[in-house]
Formats: C-alpha cells, sequence, structure tokens
C-alpha cells in the first residue's frame, strides 16, 4: 500500500535531523494557524496562490528564494562548522549525514535560490520594462512557478521522511546508481529536479515569447533596457540546456527504476556520458544565473550614476556572445579525465575566450561610472562589490580553465572557492541589489537604507573572509566534501572560513531586520511617485505598486530609456504630458492551475519516490484532469473598466504633479 | 629532462614581455612565498617533482598574465567610483558620455589580447603537460597500477610483483608510469607535491606520469567524492632512493599476504581507514582483469541498510 514508506524513514535516532523536522514542521504549522486564524486564507487564495500577474508571481518566486537561501544558508553554516571541530576528529556530523548536507546546500542554492530569485525578478521587471500588461502566457507562468515550489517541497519533505542524496549536487554515476545509492536520497534529488525543471522550462519559453512578441509600440529590439536583454539571453539559454538536464536525470531514473544501464559499471553503461551531459547543462546554467543579475548590474550603474548604460550596442554583443560561447566549454570541468591535449587545449582556449565578452561587460560598467553623479544606494553599493569581487573570481576562473594549473586545482577548494565567488559576487549580490532596487516598485515602500549598507558590508566582508582562505587551502592540495581531514597546515584557513560563515550569517540576519524595521516603518519610507531612484526604463513610469493593469495606456516608445525622455521632457515644461483618454482594459482572470497541478505534482514525486504507484497513477490523472479543465475553460478574460483605469492612473498623475510642484518651488 | 626549470617556451614568451612582465611575475610569485612562508607549506608550489614543478610555473606565469589586466581594471573601478561620487563637486558630470570608439576598441582588444597570450599557454601547457604523456629520463620508467577502491587505494607494480594498500613507495628520480582505474565508483588520484590529477574509473583505464625528483613522504588523496568514507581514502607516498626500493620491493614479495582474485574481492568490499598493508602479487594480469571487468566492480553497501558501516576513526 505505502511501497517503501515506513516508519522507519523517520530519522527518529538522530536527533539532529529531527530537531532540524520539528523546526520546520512547527513554523509550517504555525505560520497556516496565523493564517487560518486571521482569516486570511480566502485572501492569499484569491490575491497570490491563484494568480496569474506577472508581478504576484514574481514575488512569490523571490519569496521563494529567500526563503531557500536560509535552508542553503543553514546547510552551509554546518558544512563550516563541521570542518571546524573536525580536525583529527569526527565533527558532530556523520559522514552520512554531511554528504547530504553538502548535497542540499549545492542543489538548493542552485535550483531554489538563484534560479527563482533571477527568473522571478524577471518575470516581475520585464513586462513592466517593454512597456505591456502581462507576459505572453500568464497561467502557464504561474503553472512554472508552482512546478518550481513543488521540487522545493520535496527536497524540504526528505529532511523529514528519509533521506537526501548523499552524491554531491550533482548526482555523479556510478555513486547515485541503485549499487552505491540504495537509498532515496538519489530519487528525491531526481524527481525535485525533473518536476521543478519542468517549471523551469516553461517559465524560460513564456520569457522569451514575451520578450520577442510582446512588446509596447516602437519598443525594438535595440531599445530594450539591458535587463531584457541579459533576460532574453538566459532563457534562450534556458530553453536549450534544460532539456538536457532533464533527459539526463531520466536516463539516471531508467537506470534506477528500471534497470537500464546508461550510466552503470555494467553492461556497456558510461559515466563520462552522464559527466559530459550533466556539464552541457552544467556550464549554460551558469551564465543562465549570471546574465539577468549582469542585467541588474547594468540597469542599477546606469541610474545610480545618472548616465544611460555605457556602450550599449557593445553589451547587446557581448550578452548574445557570452550566450552563444557557454554551450562550447563544458569540458573543463573534467580536464583531469585524461581526454587528451587537443581536446583540453580547444576546451581552455574555448573557455578563456568567454572572459573576453565578460570583461567587456566590466568596462562597460566602468565608463558608466565614469563622468557619472554616483549615488551610493544600497544597490549600487552592492554593484560596486560585485564588480571588484568578480575581477578576482573571473581571474581565478580563467586561471582554472588552463588546463596545468587545473590538473592541480580540480576539485580542490580553490575550485569551490571561484565558483563561490562568482555566483555569491555575481548572482547573489545582483539578486540582492535588484531586490532592493526593484522593492518599493513591488510594494510601495524602499528597503531601510541603514540596515541594508549594514547587511551588504557584512556579506562582502563575509564574503572575503570566508573564500580568500579556501584559496589558499586548495593550493594547499585541501579537496572538497572532506567530513574529517588530518592536515595541520590547513587547520588555521579553515578556521579563518569559518569566522567568515558567521559574518554572511550576521547579513543574513541583518537583511531579515531590514525587511522588518522597513515594513514597520513603510509610511516614511513610502515611494509616492513610482520613481523613487530617478529611473530611466518604462518600470518607474508606472504608480509604486503598479496596478493589475501595469499601464492605463500602453506607452509610445520613440527611442532608447523612454521613460528618461517624458520625465525630462515634464522637467523641462515642469509640467506632465496631457492626459491621456482612458479605456477598459481586458486581462487575464485568476487560475487555479498551477496550484492544482502543482499539488498533483508533489503526490506524484513523493509517490514515486516512495514507489507508491496507485497514488503515482492518481497523482498523475490528477494533474491530467487539471490541465484538461484548464483547457476547456470558457472565459479567460476580464474586464477593468475605463473609470477605475482613470481614477488609479490620475491618482498617480497627482503624486507626480506634486513632485513637479515642489521642483518648481525648488527652481 | 623536459620539465626542469621553466619550459623553454615559457622562457621564450617572458623574453618578448619585457621588464613589466617581470614585475607582474615576481608579485605572483612573492604572493606565493609570502604563503609558503606564512607558516605553511602550500603544497601545490611545494613541488616535488617536474610535473608539480611546470604545473606550478604555469599556474604563477597565468596568474601573472591575468594580473597585468586586472589590477589596473580593480583600481580604476575604485577610483572611477570614489571621484565621480555624487558629493564631489570638484567631478565632471557627462551624462552624454554613452559611446566612444576608441573606448570600445581598447576594451575589446584588452582582453582579447590577454586571451590570445593566454590561449598560447594554454595550447603548448596542454600538450606538454599532457598526463598521458611519457617522461624524458634516462632512467627506465617504473610502471605502477592503481586500482581505487571503496575507500582505499590499491597499488600494484606488475614488475615487482608486489602491492601496496594505501602507501605508494616510489624512486627518486624514475618516471612513475600510472595506469588507473577504479573497482567501483569514480574518484580522482592526486598527489599534490608530485602534480597533475586524474580520474580513475571502472572499466576504464586512464594514464599518468609522475616523477619524484627528492626523497621525502608525501601527501595523497582521493579528489572525487567517492561516498560516506571518501574522507580517510588517504595514502602517503614515499620517495625513496632506487636502492631503498629495490630493498622494499623483495622484503614486500617475502614478506606480504597472496593478492589474487579472491583476495582482491575481499579487498574490494566496503571499508575505510584502512592501515597499509603490503601484497605479494599472485595474478600477474589482476590491474587488466579489473580495468576490463572480468572481476566484477565492488559490491556497494552490503547489508541493504541505508547506512554501510563507517569507521570514521
Amino acid at each position: 500500500m505505502l511501497g517503501k514508506l515506513s516508519w522507519q524513514a523517520i530519522p527518529f535516532d538522530q536527533p539532529i535531523p529531527l530537531f532540524a523536522a520539528l523546526i520546520v514542521i512547527a513554523t509550517v504549522i504555525a505560520v497556516l494557524v496565523v493564517v487560518l486564524v486571521k482569516g486570511w486564507l480566502p485572501y492569499l487564495w484569491r490575491e497570490w496562490i491563484t494568480s496569474v500577474d506577472h508581478k504576484r508571481i514574481g514575488v512569490m518566486y523571490t519569496l521563494l528564494a529567500m526563503v531557500m537561501l536560509l535552508r542553503g544558508a543553514i546547510d552551509a553554516v554546518m558544512m563550516r562548522s563541521q570542518q571546524t571541530f573536525a580536525f583529527r576528529a569526527p565533527g558532530y556530523l556523520p559522514p552520512e549525514h554531511y554528504d547530504q548536507v553538502f548535497s542540499a546546500h549545492g542543489a538548493i542554492m542552485i535550483f531554489f535560490v538563484g534560479m527563482p530569485f533571477v527568473i522571478g525578478l524577471a518575470n516581475f521587471v520585464v513586462p513592466l520594462q517593454l512597456g505591456v500588461r502581462d507576459v505572453a502566457f500568464p497561467t502557464l507562468n504561474s503553472v512554472g512557478f508552482w512546478l518550481t515550489a513543488t521540487g522545493a517541497l520535496l527536497v524540504n519533505l526528505s529532511l523529514i521522511v528519509g533521506e537526501f542524496a548523499r552524491t554531491g549536487w550533482l548526482p555523479f554515476p556510478p555513486l547515485s546508481e541503485t549499487t552505491y545509492s540504495p537509498g532515496v536520497g538519489v530519487d528525491y534529488y531526481l524527481w525535485s529536479l525533473e518536476i521543478s525543471g519542468v517549471g523551469t522550462l516553461v517559465a524560460g519559453i513564456n520569457l522569451v515569447t514575451t520578450i520577442l512578441k510582446v512588446r509596447a509600440p516602437g519598443m525594438t529590439y535595440m531599445r530594450m533596457p539591458m535587463f531584457c536583454w541579459t533576460v532574453l539571453a538566459s532563457n534562450l539559454l534556458i530553453i536549450a540546456a534544460f532539456p538536457i538536464l532533464t533527459a539526463t536525470l531520466a536516463m539516471l531514473l531508467l537506470d534506477r527504476y528500471l534497470g537500464f544501464h546508461f550510466f552503470t559499471n555494467e553492461a556497456g553503461g558510461n559515466m563520462m556520458m552522464f559527466m559530459n551531459l550533466i556539464w552541457a547543462w552544467g556550464h549554460p546554467e551558469v551564465y543562465i544565473l549570471v546574465l539577468p543579475a549582469f542585467g541588474i548590474f547594468s540597469e542599477v550603474v546606469s541610474t545610480f550614476s545618472g548616465k544611460p548604460l555605457f556602450g550599449y550596442r557593445s553589451m547587446v554583443m557581448a550578452t548574445m556572445a557570452i550566450c552563444l560561447i557557454s554551450f562550447m566549454v563544458w569540458l573543463h570541468h573534467f580536464f583531469t579525465m585524461g581526454a587528451g591535449g587537443d581536446v583540453n587545449a580547444i576546451f581552455g582556449i574555448m573557455s578563456s575566450v568567454i572572459a573576453v565578452p565578460t570583461g567587456v561587460k566590466i568596462y562597460s560598467w566602468l565608463f558608466t561610472m565614469y563622468g557619472g553623479r554616483i549615488r551610493y544606494a544600497t544597490p549600487m553599493i552592492w554593484s560596486v562589490a560585485f564588480m571588484i569581487t568578480f575581477a578576482i573570481g573571473g581571474l581565478t576562473g580563467v586561471l582554472l580553465a588552463v588546463p596545468p594549473a587545473d590538473f592541480v586545482l580540480h576539485n580542490s577548494l580553490f575550485l569551490v572557492a571561484h565558483f563561490h565567488n562568482v555566483i555569491i559576487a555575481a548572482v547573489i549580490f545582483g539578486a540582492f541589489a535588484g531586490y532592493t532596487y526593484w522593492f518599493p516598485k513591488a510594494f510601495g515602500f524602499r528597503l531601510h537604507e541603514g540596515w541594508g549598507r549594514l547587511a551588504a558590508i557584512f556579506w562582502v566582508a563575509g564574503f572575503y573572509v570566508t573564500f580568500v582562505p579556501l584559496y589558499i587551502v586548495g593550493l594547499e592540495g585541501m579537496t572538497r566534501r572532506l567530513q574529517h581531514y588530518d592536515v595541520a597546515a590547513w587547520r588555521p584557513w579553515i578556521l579563518i572560513a569559518a569566522a567568515g560563515g558567521v559574518l554572511t550569517a550576521i547579513g543574513i540576519g541583518l537583511q531579515i531586520v531590514q525587511l522588518a524595521v522597513s515594513i514597520r516603518r513603510r509610511d516614511e519610507l513610502r515611494d509616492e511617485t513610482g520613481d523613487p531612484w530617478d529611473g530611466r526604463s518604462l518600470e518607474w513610469a508606472t504608480p509604486s505598486p503598479p496596478p493589475a493593469f501595469n499601464f492605463a495606456v500602453l506607452p509610445n516608445v520613440s527611442g532608447e530609456e523612454p521613460y528618461w525622455g517624458v520625465k525630462q521632457r515634464a522637467r523641462d515644461r515642469l509640467k506632465l504630458s496631457e492626459e491621456p483618454e482612458y479605456e477598459a482594459v481586458e486581462m487575464p482572470r485568476n487560475s487555479p492551475t498551477g496550484f492544482v497541478c502543482a499539488f498533483f505534482a508533489t503526490l506524484m514525486g513523493f509517490s514515486l519516490i516512495w514507489h507508491i504507484w496507485w497514488l503515482v497513477i492518481a497523482g498523475a490523472v490528477g494533474a491530467y484532469a487539471t490541465f484538461v479543465a484548464f483547457a476547456w475553460r470558457d472565459r479567460d478574460e476580464y474586464v477593468i473598466p475605463a473609470e477605475t483605469v482613470a481614477r488609479i492612473d490620475r491618482a498617480n498623475r497627482q503624486a507626480r504633479e506634486a513632485a513637479l510642484a515642489r521642483l518648481r518651488r525648488d527652481q | 629532462m623536459a620539465f626542469a626549470g621553466h619550459p623553454r617556451w615559457l622562457r621564450l614568451a617572458k623574453l618578448k614581455q619585457g621588464p613589466r612582465w617581470r614585475v607582474l611575475e615576481r608579485v605572483a610569485a612573492i604572493g606565493a612565498l609570502a604563503l609558503t612562508l606564512s607558516g605553511c607549506d602550500v603544497a601545490v608550489f611545494d613541488s616535488k617533482g617536474p610535473i608539480s614543478e611546470a604545473n606550478a610555473t604555469i599556474l604563477l606565469d597565468s596568474v601573472a598574465i591575468m594580473l597585468a589586466i586586472v589590477i589596473p581594471t580593480i583600481v580604476a573601478i575604485v577610483a572611477f567610483a570614489w571621484w565621480f561620487r555624487a558629493s564631489n563637486p570638484r567631478a565632471q558630470y557627462l551624462p552624454r558620455f554613452v559611446y566612444s570608439g576608441r573606448v570600445e576598441l581598447v576594451v575589446w582588444s584588452i582582453p582579447v589580447l590577454t586571451i590570445l597570450l593566454l590561449g598560447g599557454v594554454i595550447w603548448i601547457g596542454s600538450h606538454e603537460l599532457d598526463p598521458a604523456r611519457p617522461l624524458a629520463s634516462p632512467n627506465k620508467p617504473l610502471p605502477i597500477q592503481v586500482v581505487s577502491l571503496d575507500w582505499k587505494w590499491l597499488f600494484i607494480y606488475p614488475d615487482q610483483k608486489v602491492a601496496a594498500v594505501n602507501q605508494l613507495i616510489a624512486p627518486v628520480g624514475v618516471p612513475l608510469q600510472f595506469s588507473l582505474t577504479s573497482g567501483s565508483v569514480m574518484t580522482v588520484f592526486f598527489v599534490p607535491q608530485l602534480g597533475t590529477m586524474i580520474y580513475t574509473m571502472n572499466g576504464m583505464t586512464t594514464h599518468l606520469n609522475l616523477e619524484a625528483d627528492q626523497p621525502g613522504v608525501f601527501f595523497g588523496l582521493a579528489a572525487h567524492f567517492s561516498g560516506d568514507g571518501f574522507s580517510d581514502m588517504n595514502f602517503d607516498v614515499h620517495a625513496v632512493s632506487p636502492a631503498e626500493f629495490s630493498g622494499w620491493a623483495q622484503q614486500a614479495g617475502a614478506a606480504g599476504d597472496v593478492l589474487d582474485a579472491q583476495a582482491y574481492r575481499d579487498l574490494a568490499k566496503q571499508s575505510a581507514n584502512v592501515p597499509p598493508k603490503l601484497f605479494r602479487l599472485a595474478d600477474e594480469n589482476l590491474f587488466q582483469e579489473i580495468a576490463t571487468q572480468k572481476i566484477p566492480p565492488g559490491p556497494g553497501p552490503q547489508s541493504g541498510g541505508p547506512n554501510p558501516s563507517v569507521s570514521a576513526h
């Protein structure tokens, strides 16, 4: 009846996971109780869970990323502290638990922090920047989000029921085959990523279609803000790369469930094929994460320097070049497999070639600052910290692309330090810059500056104090994923790295304080006009938060930085443009399709992991029935009457008039 | 010897670079030296063999090439970020400075030139230091067969007909010709002070050539996660004089247990933190039989339960 599931799956004998599980369950129950008691459920259901509004979905993606960041950070703290105690001692985490911790840390940070953060920001911002009212496929968008949430839920469920993969964040066979990993850990990993991978793919299709087909009149490709370009490049990569991941993991699933031999030791299986396939996805994945972050930095640096982006065309070219080259470098992840001089040399050179467009980007931001009037609000602090830190990460990255150097650095903590250097400096700092930058747009009030700056300082310090020692200890030959070690020379560096972990944890704590303080003082931090940073692209033309329809009247774009142009005209004439003629707006209706689909997908994933076959069938039928019910819907849009549109827009025009009046007074 | 000191091609490359180059290389070398002097041996720069030395040279040279561009860039970022702050009345505001052909030319060509130079280093380095390439030496190379097991290393000396677990004895000055395979999952063979690491995979043989050029005891490890006992999958390399090596081989052949297919099967069962042990090699084709899977790969966790027994000290 329940397949492999029994009471033994609950870790009663292991205090740490049991305790963690109890805390998670208690938190979830507490949240549910508060929601029910306060009567928020109907509101949440109506306005958020079933919402197909790209802004709401974007916010939910970002929230998911931030919650999962906490989980991933706890894993990181456990790893750093384990290595602190495990010098000539077993430490406090036994190998079978420590192995799950580092596997979960990597998988969560990439798939459930990095991905939802960039997709969430893209979802929120791209339609606003393109001057349109929604994405191309609003309900599909909701399905994509909820499937991603399903993956995250399954990963966290493994904490309580069963175990997570003990194979590293990429489950390399033959270790991940049933012979060497008979438990359910690898299955949790595989089904989580199969389900969330579908979510990511539909998000990619949706965003690419939106950028290619749904733009405001006059918004030609070469007038799009840089963030839209980078999101386009990133999502093209999603469409090209994520099917590879899904297929590769499906092959491993066939090995594990039906006795196939794609990657096994026996019967002609080839583990090197998994290495090639997973990195054929894995390296583009790095750029899927980092390109939108580059876009965020482009927006932020330009806005806070008070200048358009320097070398826009170069930036576009560099972005698309990275998009293309990122598919030709995957072999640098295993130079040490003995492929031979020619193969290693070609992939080494291709890998360093990617540094050219990336370098060009750094110079573009540099010359955007040149001649600017730089205001150091929190997003700009993240950006400058990124530029300096990323230059170092780029150096060590190109160094790892030199095969003879990689021959002594591969898999070492030097490598670990390198990819944290680029992912933290670019993706995480970028996500935080974007979060601070667009937060007022989403919620109508700014985040508190003081706490934000302090958090940034702790994060940056925490990064250097953690990862510079790991670079050094990597040069001392320390490999990654060691549960304990005996080499005395490594010890001091590991201790310093632990201190860095503490600094970063304080940084995260300060961000939580920042959010709490900002919500409490939201009235002083209110953004009345919708343009808190003196922005340049179209999202700042809308009120904060924007109404469901974004723009009362679709903007007519006649050049780069259309909003800056309109604003300058208003400032010159000290008066807004004429009030437009308002018309009724049709918007897509909310739909529970995504949530219900994800509910059934969760059932299906869970029962596949535990071999509960009847529930697998029930889940599949349920998900399919949901899709059919959605496909046969009669009404898919509702109308917002012209008066409502006018009322909302006039309120915002009033606020902007008031701002202009202040400007008049000052002159 | 091909790799003694700087390879010839690197010397040539450096001559063309002039004094600035040397300064940067010195910066990189001083950085490495500072690390070494700070109380701990930085294994990657503490070379005990020609391959490791060549790896370290290429590593430092590549860092030097890149520092030439990265240091000015970081300085410029800090300088521009500071000078053009909004509160600086002396900074010029140039809101229309959004394109400059000359700047574009420079920002594309500097990275291109750097990568061109580095591309040369990569191309030549990848070939010169290909792990499978035999070392030039007046001495006859010593073949060593390596089998990674869950979770220990088996080193077979086919010519001496001996084998050792978790202990590698190597004669100084003799090229070590490694053939490697895995008896279970994939992992990596790595001795930081001797240089280049290489994967071991079941059903396949990889090749690696190393040499120790001074006696000593060097730390060796598995450098790719391979399961719960991974952290204990270490071994010591004892680099000894060729005479001592022959003496050791004779002793080991006389004293050790017999290593045949049955003894190997016992060895292949999962166990961690295994003390060094010597064997007399009874089956000359043992390595080939493992590499070609005539002997099946290790069984994985035996009990069927989720946690194989692991002795964490």
